[in-house]
């Protein structure tokens, strides 16, 4: 209770409530988390369920359209009669699984090489931050690419379909680990120094307690901000790769792949196919990276804005 | 030499500062000699001080005493017991009887503990066996005995002066009943009108608890109100180890000398104090003979080629080869 009642007192509480931006940005991206793992509860249709799916209801334009509408077809269908709006939210679910995941993945391997290097220091440290100087002259895209590609040619399409979630994790997690370890090396370079690591240092507490109770919680604010950016990173990440044909498959689609699968349509007239998921997956960014801004400000009191 | 009464002796001591890193092909960089050939012995029951301007290295010497770095050459013992050679596991029964209060009381106290959590990790980490009600009230007791309010326990650090801070960071080093304890400037970072009560904390756990301290200060008022023994550092050397009474009746050490004449005096009787000339000599460079020649009042030729040793002069012990002439 006390910790709870720490959080409603805190300079970050009561900059919430008196910033419009980050209000909206919040409740927006609240939503669309509410509404993606809500799915197969206020879903009209289940997208995965090949039962519903008439291929006779293909490319039927949103109900605002005037020609051709179905009333059970909100945003419409896409080319092979799926709900739109169904396989929308099945997608964003999708894509902020990957998104949640994979940042979890780059905390876990970031957070754990930035505390021992910047911690340890000398070689361990050298030998850490040239291994990610290697991992960021390799592109996120490129190395997904290549694994994506190895990954479907060895295993096939079929077992890949099922493992797609699991190997987009991983590529991207692994891909943006340095992001973290940089950013929390940096900090933990600047907390060694203090006087309260010493002071734990003279009771005589081992090196992996000093890290994880004493150094790790003063670096956390860092953390919190590039989270958000990176979350959007990877959401990007996601969308581009299955929008290449490397993510996501056609039956299971995340907002990329239904982008990507719409993309034949657009020049045919079936425009929504395409528009209302970027539509979607423009907003869901906007959010986050708003929000991020707004985080970053205030946890930084040394940057203030006019 | 060691007698019964020494706690801690600290022999031949020296301490260097790599401050450029090897090149990768071997090659040593560029190095700082923070501590040069350091003994001292200090008895149990004391309050030995340790005075000389910034960047003298008496930090570095306390740090060194309490582990936090490791000395270049030389020997550190605690009570007969050669200590700065062992591991971790064999130097914890050392930690828990020597502790340190460090000079920035608002960073040495974790911004994300509370108070309790602060000062209970000593002590459960040292004592695993107590149970939780008897580490609360060893809590309530130690914040008691130095003054501090037992609902501060649940707060954190932020919510106090740089004074509460300091009174809690001496809590949380006595947390663990040590012997010695080591205070780096614990008041140089305060207002004045809360130095004299922190120190007064300070003198009550010694009149208390037996405690013998090693206390680092640029504050000659404070050595003399504080301490029983006195050694003057410069450059990393020791000028002069005499009884605190001895050192400011008569110095002998031309820069114990110019550093007493310093002190204002209320009476206004001596107006003007002997100036010191010119900058400290780099510790990256050390000069060669005695350290202090370049500033000396006194200096000779053979200040400039031999290094005086500490040696026993009218009660005290002197590093300056004329410290007969000097009284």
């Amino acid at each position: 209770m006390n910790r709870i009642r720490l959080f409603m007192d805190s300079d970050l509480v009561f900059r919430f409530g008196r910033d419009r931006v980050a209000q909206f940005s919040f409740a927006l991206f609240l939503a669309f988390v509410i509404a993606a793992f809500a799915a197969p509860l206020i879903a009209p249709f289940d997208p995965y369920d090949p039962m519903q799916i008439d291929l006779m209801d293909s490319e039927i334009p949103p109900l605002w359209q005037d020609a051709n509408t179905d009333p059970r077809f909100l945003f419409g269908t896409d080319a092979q009669g799926r709900d739109l709006l169904s396989t929308i939210l099945y997608g964003t679910r999708i894509s902020l699984i990957i998104g949640f995941c994979a940042v979890a993945l780059q905390i876990l391997i970031g957070v754990s090489i930035g505390l021992i290097s910047g911690y340890v220091g000398g070689r361990i440290d050298s030998f850490f931050m040239r291994l990610a100087d290697i991992q960021l002259s390799l592109s996120t895209l490129m190395v997904a690419i290549i694994a994506s590609a190895v990954f479907k040619a060895t295993f096939g399409t079929e077992i890949y379909g099922n493992v797609a979630i699991l190997v987009l994790v991983l590529v991207i997690g692994i891909a943006e680990w340095p992001q973290y370890a940089r950013t929390v090396r940096a900090s933990v370079l600047a907390e060694r120094s203090k006087e309260y690591v010493d002071a734990a240092r003279v009771i005589g507490l081992p090196r992996w307690r000093i890290m994880i109770r004493h150094v790790l919680p003063n670096t956390l604010s860092p953390i919190l901000v590039i989270s958000t950016v990176q979350i959007a990173n990877a959401i990007i990440s996601e969308a581009a790769l299955s929008f290449l044909g490397l993510g996501m498959p056609v039956n299971k689609p995340s907002l990329g792949s239904l982008i990507s699968s719409g993309f034949e349509f657009i020049f045919s007239g079936s425009w929504w196919i395409t528009v209302i998921p970027s539509l979607v997956l423009v907003a869901l960014i906007l959010s986050i990276n708003l929000l991020g801004d707004w985080l970053r400000d205030v946890l930084n009191p040394r940057l203030y804005k006019d | 030499m060691s007698d019964s009464q020494t706690l801690l002796s600290i022999a031949n001591l020296r301490k260097q500062f790599r401050i450029t890193a090897d090149s990768w092909c071997g090659g040593g960089g560029q190095v700082v000699s923070a501590i040069n050939d350091v003994s001292l012995e200090i008895r149990k029951g004391e309050s030995f001080c340790l005075v000389g301007e910034s960047g003298c290295g008496k930090s570095t010497l306390a740090r060194t005493v309490m582990g936090l770095e490791t000395p270049t050459s030389g020997t550190i013992a605690y009570g007969g017991t050669r200590i700065d050679d062992m591991n971790d596991g064999a130097r914890l029964p050392y930690r828990r009887r020597m502790q340190m209060i460090f000079q920035n009381p608002y960073a040495s106290l974790n911004p994300r503990m509370t108070i309790s959590q602060t000062l209970e990790e000593p002590l459960r980490f040292h004592q695993p066996g107590l149970s939780d009600s008897q580490v609360r009230d060893k809590v309530v007791t130690v914040m008691e005995s130095v003054g501090n309010n037992t609902s501060w326990l649940s707060r954190f650090p932020h919510e106090f002066s740089g004074g509460q801070r300091q009174r809690i960071s001496i809590a949380r080093a006595l947390m663990v009943d040590p012997e010695f304890v080591v205070a780096d400037e614990p008041i140089s970072a305060l207002d004045v009108s809360i130095q004299a009560q922190v120190l007064n904390v300070m003198m009550d756990a010694r009149n208390e608890r037996d405690l013998t301290y090693l206390f680092i200060t640029h504050d000659l008022s404070v050595v003399e109100h504080f301490g029983t023994r006195v050694a003057v550092m410069y450059l990393g050397v020791v000028c002069e180890l005499a009884d605190t009474r001895t050192l400011f009746a008569g110095p002998r050490h031309p820069y114990t000398q110019l550093l007493l004449s310093a002190i204002p005096k209320m009476d206004g009787s001596e107006m003007t104090h002997d100036r010191m000339q010119g900058e400290v000599p780099s510790a990256m460079q050390l000069p060669s003979g005695c350290v202090f020649h370049g500033r000396c009042p006194h200096a000779k030729a053979v200040c400039k080629t031999d290094i005086p040793a500490l040696r026993d002069v009218a009660g005290r012990q002197v590093a300056c080869h004329f410290a007969e002439e000097t009284g």
